[in-house]
This record gives structure tokens, sequence and C-alpha cells, in this order.
């Protein structure tokens, strides 16, 4: 059941970003990876961790993918979308590419096996997390919110219109 | 159960798919998801680490980085929105006022 459900949203998982990377309209391929992220929100409840499964449903899926389409609404390109890069470019990539996927494999090949695997005890209650937020991590959430407020101000500051003189 | 060993060749395979998305896109913003793609596989790591492990402590790092994200597409998208108000083209090969 485990591994059927796990097949099941790897698949969706990388068929999204699949999907994204052939897709040639951008909101076909926002919505591709709000089924990625949904799907990826599946795969972290499947290790144990039900509330960031969550957040990452409301707030990936959710208000940052919104915010994507928003932009996307907002750039209304009149002359479409330009053809992809030449051939030998996107050759180059493939290439580069299957070298990259090699040489993490095998960087982590060592400790793949020592990993063990997910049930057991669970680990990622909502309860303990929050405890841990507000003892172990209080400095870094609290800079976080810093970072989050200066972030709102930056981003409104940059996109509002000059007033006209 | 699932090997956890799984999930962390899962997050290797989007980390790449991420890179080549982010290669062979042009326009700034599909560029700009291909960043979250990559960043969502790195969380999928931390969080299959955190079972392997045994701590909750990866799941607060993912916390972390989900925040970090939502305010990076913020200001992000609001540059992108800038600089497609100056040059009406999203399009990166426009992006080159630094080009000698």
């Amino acid at each position: 059941m485990g591994i059927f459900l796990f097949s099941l949203l790897a698949i969706l998982c990388v068929g999204g970003v699949l999907g994204l990377i052939l897709s040639r309209n951008q909101a076909h391929s926002a919505l591709f990876l709000v089924l990625a992220f949904a799907s990826l929100g599946g795969l972290f409840g499947l290790l144990d961790a039900p509330f960031i499964a969550a957040v990452q449903i409301i707030i990936y899926a959710g208000a940052i993918m919104v915010l994507f389409i928003f932009v996307i609404m907002m750039i209304n390109l009149e002359q479409g979308i330009a053809p992809e890069r030449k051939r030998w470019t996107l050759g180059l990539s493939a290439v580069l590419a299957v070298f990259l996927l090699i040489e993490l494999g095998l960087a982590v090949r060592g400790t793949l096996g020592a990993l063990g695997r997910t049930g057991g005890e669970s680990i990622g209650d909502p309860k303990e997390l929050g405890r841990l937020l507000f003892t172990d991590y209080l400095y870094p959430f609290e800079i976080t919110s810093v970072l989050i407020i200066a972030a709102l101000v930056g981003a409104i500051v940059l996109v509002k219109k000059k007033e006209k003189e | 159960m699932i090997p956890v060993s799984y999930f962390f060749g899962l997050s290797i395979v989007l980390f790449v798919l991420g890179i080549i998305a982010f290669f062979i896109k042009r326009d700034l913003i599909t560029m700009f998801m291909a960043i979250e793609v990559m960043l969502n596989a790195a969380n999928l790591a931390f969080i299959a680490l955190a079972k392997a492990a045994g701590s909750p402590a990866g799941q607060v790092i993912v916390f972390f980085i989900i925040t970090v994200a939502a305010a990076e597409a913020a200001v992000g998208l609001a540059i992108i929105l800038l600089v497609f108000r100056q040059k009406k083209s999203i399009k990166a090969e426009d992006m080159r006022l630094l080009k000698g």
C-alpha cells in the first residue's frame, strides 16, 4: 500500500515538473507546478510529517503559486511565448544534467543504504514541532519574521507606481 | 514500509529536473518556478533525512525554507514585474545591460 502510494505520488510529482519543462504556456507551467507541489505534500505525509504536508499544500501550492499566477496574469504577453533555445543548447544541457544526476547519485550512494525505512515511531507531531520552534529555534524564528516584514515592504516599494508630479 | 532512500533518490531527480528547467527555459517567470522546484527538492531531502535520523529538527528547517521561499517569491516577482514595465519583455536574453 505504502509503496503504491509512493510510486503514484512520485510519478505525479516528476510528471508535473516535466509538464513545467515541456509546456510553452506559462500559466500551464504554473498549474503543472501546483500539481507537483501538491503531490510533494503527499510525499511529506508519507514521511511522517503531516504538519509540513499541510503547510506545503496551503502555502506552496496555495499562496505562492497563486502569486505566480497573478503575476503571469499581469504580464500579458502580446507576442506569445518565444521558441525554445537552439537545439545544441538543449542537447548540451541534457548531457550535463545526466552527468549531474550521476554525480549526485555517486555522492550519496554510500549513505543511501543506511537510511532505514519509514514507519516506526512518529516524529512529525505538530505539538513537538511547535515546542522546538519556540525553544531551540526561537532566534531563527524571530529573525524570519523580520525577514518577512522586510520582503513585504520591499515588494510593495518596488512595485508601487511613481506618483506623477 | 518504504525505504527512505527512495525519497532521497526522488529528491535528487527533482533537483536535476529543476536545473534542466532553469537552463532550457527562456522567460524569467518559468526560470523562477524552476528555482522553486529545486528548493522543494531540498525540502524533500531534509524531511527524508529527518525521518532517517528520527529527529524533528529537519522538519523545523523545512519551515524556515518555506518561509524564506515565500519572501523570495514576493521580492523576485516584484523585480520581474519591474523589469517587465521597463523593458516590455521577460525574456532572459533581453537582460543584458551588464554585457560588454
